[in-house]
């Protein structure tokens, strides 16, 4: 406290004693620790090899066995092929019709529309559990079970709510001058949406296509119900496979487990940003 | 003016909106709406796998199941289970928004300052949420193995007693509530840690000029500070919770017994776990839960009320 009496009031805010400084770095420094310490253990056990799974030493007998095994041995690719398949197509469909409700939403006034709202808003909120098991007779009905549309077009229902809202908030952070220069030009609503609009809205695209991505990625629930038969699963279904109550292979999980997040982490690095200020502006603009 | 003619002038007025949204309405109405209509009247019957329209090799065997009213309601209802699984499914949402948030606090008020090593920290925290939830969720069962995870020999390093992480009632709960908070915790702090820098920095200025010690800076300028950004991922993440799937399905199944089964997993084991399949019960918790969460939303939309909204 001596030294900052010294200085002047504008800079003492900024000076720590070296107390306070100690507990800080050791606050976070321990939160880091507990955060970043079970990823990096899968890291690592994916390279020890099978039966030593659960040593305690940090390198024991590196080896790139469960690599080789995972990607040569099991269905792995087969899963990783159908989730890219359905998530994929999740994505672009997801970010379209999530664009043209949120425009709609945010540029025009029409009947309907505060219901609709209120729709996106209550369908966010929907539990699994509802909708699970009329949704899988009707799915069975229609021959979708196993097959990827069935997939698709139920995850659609589980993103676009959410990005139609997220949508808005960026549709409503262009100005609507944009809009009318584009009548004034002879263009009709579709035609500024397309030309004008849309292209400025493309970090918004990103940030809502990201979001769909990662739902679909990581959900459980639909995968585990609709997709049956090694060969029809996607990675959220397939890593099940691995460990359950009858086999205990952590080796080969641990190794696929990496090489599903490596991608999926590298994107979020990338959107995370956005990816928090889409999500507010959806929910607290309105 | 007729009121065909009036439907005709607004269709010529507001056709395009309504092509636009024709998509999500076409998807949400198939998808949710006549599931849910399904559900409901499902809930209304005693259906289950062995009465239920199948096929069975060539030969189509026609629904015998029956409509029985509100009797899986009231079973549902009068039954301890449904009770018990709704207490638990609170405690899981309280404990869990309650320590992400205040963790989350914690933390963005820690990094929201100049501090060397900002940047690692803020990467570090934020690992868990970059990482798909499922792969977490498995590493956490690896971590957690009561013979040979990580966490117990550790634990038989300093000398203590192996715990039994996910095969103990009791523990089983701390474990889940654990874990949810691990993945919750990088969501909270970046968006408090939006909200922090949001606050003008002259407001701590003049509170300072003006002698207000560090606990009345936090208390009369923070806290109202973010206050729109709180309410906001605060009922986010109560939602995300209580219908969190993954996590305790991927953890425990639902174990040991059904100690840490909430709602949702539990509807789910009704229907596609158990034997035989009891799609109308499992129906009728379906058609509850929807209840408890539309309570929520009325809440909810009181409170966007009250901020101003205007929709």
């Amino acid at each position: 406290m001596t030294t900052a009496m010294t200085r002047t009031p504008r800079n003492r805010r900024n000076e720590r004693s070296r107390l306070a400084s100690a507990g800080l770095h050791t606050g976070l420094a321990l939160a880091a620790v507990i955060a970043v310490f079970p990823p990096l253990w899968l890291l690592v056990t994916s390279f020890k090899p099978k039966n030593d799974a659960f040593s305690t030493s940090v390198v024991s007998h590196f080896t790139l066995a469960n690599y080789t095994h995972v990607l040569a041995d099991t269905e792995f690719l087969t899963w990783f092929k159908n989730s890219v398949v359905i998530v994929g197509l999740t994505t672009v469909l997801g970010v379209f019709i999530a664009a043209t409700t949120g425009y709609a939403v945010s540029r025009f006034r029409f009947p309907g529309m505060r219901p609709l709202m209120w729709l996106l808003l209550i369908t966010q909120m929907f539990p699994v559990a509802v909708l699970i098991v009329p949704l899988y007779n009707l799915m069975a009905t229609l021959g979708l079970l196993n097959q990827p549309a069935g997939l698709v077009i139920t995850y659609l229902t589980i993103a676009v709510p959410f990005c139609a809202w997220m949508m808005k908030g960026f549709f409503d952070t262009i100005p609507v001058e944009i809009d009318e220069s584009g009548r004034v030009d002879g263009l009709n609503p579709f035609g500024t949406f397309w030309r004008l609009v849309l292209p400025l809205a493309r970090p918004g695209l990103a940030v809502t296509g990201f979001y769909t991505f990662v739902t679909a990625w990581a959900e459980v629930a639909y995968a585990s119900a609709f997709m049956t038969g090694e060969e029809n699963l996607t990675l959220a279904g397939g890593l099940q496979t691995f460990v359950n109550q009858y086999t205990n292979d952590w080796g080969s999980m641990t190794a696929a487990a990496v090489i599903i997040a490596v991608p999926a982490a590298l994107v979020f690095a990338f959107a995370q940003r956005h990816l928090v200020a889409g999500l507010t502006a959806g929910t607290t603009k309105g | 003016m007729t009121v065909a003619v009036r439907v005709r002038r607004a269709f010529g007025t507001h056709w395009y909106a309504w092509t636009m949204v024709a998509p999500v309405v076409l998807v949400i109405g198939v998808i949710i709406g006549y599931p849910l209509v399904r559900g409901v009247f499902l809930s209304l019957t005693d259906a289950n796998e062995a009465n239920v329209e199948r096929n069975i090799g060539v030969n189509h065997i026609p629904a015998t199941y029956k409509f029985t009213g509100l009797d899986n309601y009231k079973a549902v209802l009068s039954d301890g289970v449904f009770w018990d699984r709704l207490g638990w499914t609170v405690l899981w949402t309280v404990a869990c928004v309650g320590f992400t948030f205040l963790l989350g606090l914690a933390l963005a008020t820690m990094l929201n300052r100049k501090l060397r090593g900002r940047t690692f920290y803020r990467l570090a925290l934020i690992l868990p949420w970059a990482i798909p939830a499922f792969i977490s969720v498995f590493t956490w069962r690896m971590l957690y193995n009561e013979k040979s995870g990580i966490l117990n020999k550790l634990l038989a390093g300093g000398g203590i007693d192996a715990v039994p992480w996910l095969n103990d009632p009791t523990w089983a709960k701390i474990s889940v509530i654990a874990v949810n908070v691990w993945l919750g915790v990088p969501f909270m702090l970046v968006a408090l840690l939006g909200g922090l820098t949001s606050i003008p920095a002259e407001l701590y200025e003049a509170a300072e000029m003006d002698g207000a010690n560090a606990w009345q800076r936090f208390r009369h300028i923070t806290v109202p500070g973010l206050r729109a950004v709180s309410s906001t991922v605060i009922l986010l993440s109560t939602i995300w919770t209580f219908n969190m799937f993954p996590v305790i399905f991927l953890l425990t199944r639902g174990g040991p017994g059904d100690a840490t089964e909430i709602l949702v997993t539990y509807a789910y084991r009704l229907s596609f776990v158990d034997s035989p399949r009891n799609f109308s019960e499992s129906a009728a918790w379906g058609v509850l839960i929807l209840l408890l969460l539309s309570a929520v939303a009325v809440v909810y939309r009181r409170a966007l009320r009250k901020q101003g909204e205007v929709w």
